[in-house]
């Protein structure tokens, strides 16, 4: 179960939008991207396959087809099995994170280990990052719900914590100079 | 163009290769700060890098050792205490990071104390004060006492203190600095708010990126001057 958990996290973002009411893929990838503004918008296809996925797996039906001028579409509802999906995957906690994966930290410690001068890559993705964080600070302000905000600041927190992690690396990479000189 | 790298044009407020110690500790050795009409400027770095003494130097408070303050075309320097003293009360709002406000005046005396010590009307002085709290939604404070108020409460009261002259430099040093997440987000948000409305130029000192995120500008401070930067 905690690997199919694991697996399906997009997946059960859409059992959590088709819970309020069924919906086509057109609705369900609306809803997804106003709810997660700050995360990338989903691609049609990736939606449709996850449906798809998700009708195979029973956790979602077709409840209804129609067809008017343009391309058919299809209704999907949430079957009990998906409530229940839903149920597990929402109680379930998520590991940490990889940050030892994470690009920004790749090319830092591999320009460290070059033996090269990071101050310059730090400061322009400090710059970067603060651009970033200051687009989102200024959405959250005009944003329409707390539901919206908490998304946000979810995103902003990530940065902020970013932000923390190359000061020290600045910090660090100088003191690193410092001793080498 | 990033934050970082736009200098301040045609600045209200300039300070430039300010150098400050106190005792046998050089605070700052050379740094500067500028901050144009209305614009919003966010003095970032390590503990310990000089931000509030630059800040402190900029408002008039510090005098440095060398170096030039500028406002308004007018130096600082040429200023005798007595003009200081009223730069500060009428042009300058000054906003710390606990508050600083008198323990035994209420907060309508407080937020009018700015206006008192100028010799404003007493009537006028307490109707502009319960306004500028009623700005803050802090107007059931009005009567209350600092000990009696929360970190926040304190904070927005202050604030009230520091915008009741409409100034045209606010200064703010690590305003959020004491206040839980949510409460510090609505103190930066009446800051920026207040300053874009008044067309205030607004210097903040902050370790919080939230907040230098809110400027138009950054400013890095490192050792007691500004952070070179490195291109490649």
């Amino acid at each position: 179960m905690l690997c199919i958990v694991g697996r399906m996290a997009i997946g059960h973002v859409l059992l959590g939008i088709l819970e309020r009411r069924p919906a086509h893929g057109y609705d369900v990838k609306r809803i997804h991207d106003e709810r997660f503004p700050s995360a990338k918008p989903l691609a049609y296809g990736q939606v449709y396959a996850a449906l798809a996925k998700l009708a195979k797996d029973g956790l979602v039906e077709v409840a209804e087809t129609h067809q008017e001028g343009g391309p058919e579409r299809t209704t999907y509802a949430i079957t009990p099995a998906g409530v229940e999906s839903l149920r597990a995957w929402l109680g379930a906690t998520e590991s940490a994170g990889p940050y030892a994966a994470d690009e920004l930290v790749r090319k830092t410690v591999t320009s460290l280990l070059r033996g090269s001068d990071a101050t310059a890559f730090l400061q322009r993705q400090r710059i970067t990052h603060l651009a970033v964080m200051r687009d989102l600070v200024a959405a959250r302000a005009e944003a329409p719900s707390a539901a919206v905000s908490i998304a946000i600041d979810h995103t902003i927190s990530h940065l902020d914590a970013d932000l923390r992690w190359l000061e020290t690396a600045a910090e660090r990479a100088a003191a690193d100079r410092t001793r080498s000189a | 163009m990033s934050l970082s790298e736009r200098s301040g044009s045609a600045a209200l407020l300039d300070a430039q290769a300010i150098r400050k110690s106190f005792g046998r500790t050089d605070a700052l050795q050379g740094a500067s700060m500028s901050v144009a009409a209305g614009e919003i400027v966010a003095i970032t770095g390590p503990s310990g890098s000089g931000k509030s003494t630059l800040l402190l130097c900029a408002a008039g408070v510090l005098r440095p050792e060398s170096g030039r303050v500028t406002y308004d075309g007018q130096l600082l320097d040429d200023l005798g205490e007595a003009e200081r003293s009223r730069l500060r009360r009428r042009d300058f709002g000054l906003v710390l990071q606990f508050g600083q406000l008198v323990p035994e005046l209420t907060a309508a005396q407080n937020v009018a104390l700015p206006l008192l010590l100028d010799r404003h009307d007493k009537a006028a002085s307490f109707a502009a004060a319960r306004s500028w709290l009623e700005r803050l939604d802090a107007d059931e404070l009005a009567d209350a006492r600092p000990g009696e108020m929360s970190g926040g409460e304190s904070q927005r009261v202050a604030i009230a203190r520091a915008l009741v002259s409409g100034p045209r430099v606010i200064f703010a040093d690590e305003p959020t600095g004491a206040l839980d997440t949510v409460n510090g987000e609505r103190v930066l948000q009446v800051l920026l708010d207040v300053a874009r409305e008044t067309a205030a130029s607004l210097v903040l000192v902050t370790h919080d990126n939230r907040v230098a995120a809110s400027a138009d500008r950054e400013i890095v401070l490192r050792d007691g001057c500004n952070e070179q930067r490195v291109d490649v």
